[in-house]
């Protein structure tokens, strides 16, 4: 069952074709990659998916249902939620707050109820704290929960970014660069909490990545990127052996001497 | 249920209420003895009216980002549209507080629909440019008096209401503030677009922000024009939004007890410096200047007074205390 498919998308800024055709499909519990040299793209498309921009040419649908022209709230109800390449959390607020905003979708009560201070308001706020309290267990953070996010060491703000995405009950989860300024050790512990995450929370994942053993290690299939345009896409072993994307990486002269 | 009758008989809760009955009483016995005289109970009333204002703005500049200086437009539109119910229409005055605060309201849907998209320097003229608009429109109207104002205006405005809606002001914006609602609101404050792909509908927030502070503007144009017996369009000019505008970045933007101190603080320095006409703005002036180098956040940043948090303060105080002198003891 496809959950997510991408026909003929393209977005020009002025002359410059940031994507062009691009086809994706995604099915219900994938984990696939999407990567290719700095500048190919790949943030647009995210950029795209959620709603940031809107598409110059193509269709973008989420189960048959078509997302083009829905503001980016709109799509992350309708279950697509992101993290960014350059951190965007809440700095400001604590670590609990970043969550219970992602929650504010899901809330139970009412301005009026909140302003009254009505029982419901109690029950609705009680409610988001115990489930933002099992998902900040689940990232190990929950020691953290009265810390400003921006306070938290890097790895930690990375990891509080994936836990607010997850708090929108997404049905795909778009990470752009999770594993960003981490080390080999963290990096391990991101690719085993990815996978764990994808399970628990029966989630389909598109990550961009240019670490290379997270992206070989864990996804199931690579869409590669280059100048906006897909140059190949297959399993990790297909993709380490196309002269393409030997290519697009390396320079052509270094694929003739590979090849 | 016992549960949730803990959380409305908090201590915190409890000594609050107590706190806002007692000032309430002795205020009021205060002034029925006389021994609050006019001068006094005049600048008590400022305040509670800079309060309300300074709060109002709080959650449209503070909370939620969006710089607006045209507050005073707002605090016009309640105080002419309060002073026509009362005096030209005869109606009671909770009738004309009501239908100025609804009518403010929704001049801030009005004006908030196409001006929230825009952001920063751009919105704050945008605003001000709503602010002069109101002021010239009330000045051409003859039917409110023009540039000579509204005179006669019955003196409803007393100690229990102007003290009731400051308390209201304050309470139903900072029930709201401290909502998902009102979460909702901060995060657009903290990063728009973490906030959009989150699933907020910011523009929603963004206009229901401008809304509840443009009504709240508006009750505390009516109480004003209900005190003075006369309002004219000058009241409310750029000076005005300026005024209220530094009540709020002074306090801290973001932060209610910081308006409400800031709001307190100003009005009585400025009833103390009314004797010396000349060198009050060049006091105030510098006096903001200096808050504005040693804490350019102001004096509370986005934090909040309150029991708990004054609780956790000094338990840290002592708590530290300790620590260093365990530390001295190993040394």
């Amino acid at each position: 069952m496809i959950l997510l498919s991408v026909n003929h998308l393209s977005k020009t800024f002025g002359g410059l074709k940031a994507v062009s055709d691009v086809n994706m499909e995604l099915k219900i519990g994938e984990l696939v990659g999407l990567i290719g040299p700095n500048g190919a793209g790949k943030t647009t498309v995210f950029n795209l998916l959620t709603g940031v921009y809107t598409p110059t040419e193509g269709d973008i649908a989420l189960r048959r249902e078509t997302l083009v022209g829905l503001k980016p709230w709109q799509i992350n109800q309708k279950g697509i939620a992101r993290t960014f390449q350059n951190i965007r959390l809440f700095s400001n607020l604590t670590v609990m707050d970043n969550v219970k905003i992602a929650y504010h979708q899901h809330r139970s009560y009412g301005m009026l109820s909140a302003i009254l201070r009505l029982p419901g308001f109690y029950r609705g706020e009680e409610e988001m704290v115990k489930k933002a309290e099992d998902l900040l267990e689940i990232f190990k953070l929950s020691h953290k929960k009265h810390e400003l996010a921006k306070n938290l060491p890097y790895g930690e703000q990375r990891r509080l970014e994936i836990a607010r995405a997850l708090a929108a009950q997404p049905q795909l989860l778009l990470l752009d660069e999770p594993a960003a300024g981490m080390n080999p050790q963290e990096t391990a512990e991101l690719m085993e909490m990815i996978r764990w995450v994808r399970k628990h929370f029966n989630l389909t994942i598109l990550l961009i990545e240019h670490d290379m053993s997270l992206v070989m290690g864990i996804c199931e299939r690579i869409y590669v990127l280059d100048y906006g345009q897909i140059i190949a896409q297959g399993t990790p072993d297909e993709i380490k052996s196309n002269p393409k994307v030997i290519e697009a990486y390396l320079g052509e002269d270094v694929s003739h001497a590979v090849s | 249920m016992t549960e949730m009758l803990k959380q409305y008989f908090k201590m915190s809760n409890i000594l609050v209420t107590v706190a806002i009955l007692v000032l309430f009483v002795l205020v009021n016995v205060g002034i029925e003895t006389g021994y609050i005289d006019d001068y006094y109970k005049l600048n008590l009333f400022l305040i509670c009216i800079n309060i309300i204002l300074a709060v109002s703005l709080n959650i449209i500049n503070g909370m939620t980002g969006q710089f607006s200086i045209g507050h005073a437009g707002f605090m016009a539109i309640g105080a002419y549209g309060s002073a026509i119910m009362t005096l030209k229409l005869g109606y009671p005055f909770a009738v004309g507080i009501i239908v100025g605060a609804v009518a403010a309201a929704l001049c801030g849907i009005l004006v908030g629909l196409p001006t929230l998209r825009l952001k920063g320097d751009y919105l704050a003229i945008a605003t001000l440019g709503f602010g002069e608009i109101i002021r010239v429109v009330i000045l051409n109207i003859d039917y409110v008096g023009g540039a000579a104002g509204l005179n006669g205006i019955s003196q409803y405005t007393d100690w229990p209401w102007i003290f009731s809606l400051t308390v209201i002001t304050v309470l139903v914006i900072k029930n709201f503030m401290t909502s998902t609602h009102g979460r909702a609101c901060i995060s657009i404050r903290e990063n728009e677009i973490a906030a959009e792909t989150m699933g907020i509908d910011i523009t929603r927030y963004k206009v229901i922000a401008f809304t509840m502070g443009a009504f709240f503007a508006g009750v505390a144009g009516a109480l004003h024009a209900h005190y003075f017996y006369t309002i004219q369009p000058t009241t409310f000019g750029f000076l005005k939004s300026f005024d209220i505008l530094v009540y709020v970045v002074l306090g801290g933007l973001g932060s209610m007890t910081g308006s409400v101190i800031a709001a307190t603080g100003l009005t009585i320095l400025s009833a103390y410096l009314q004797d010396y006409a000349e060198l009050r703005m060049v006091i105030y002036s510098l006096l903001l200047i200096v808050v504005m180098l040693v804490r350019p956040q102001g004096l509370l940043g986005t934090a909040e007074l309150s029991f708990d948090g004054i609780r956790r303060f000094f338990a840290r105080q002592t708590g530290k205390g300790r620590g260093a002198g365990n530390d001295s003891a190993v040394g």
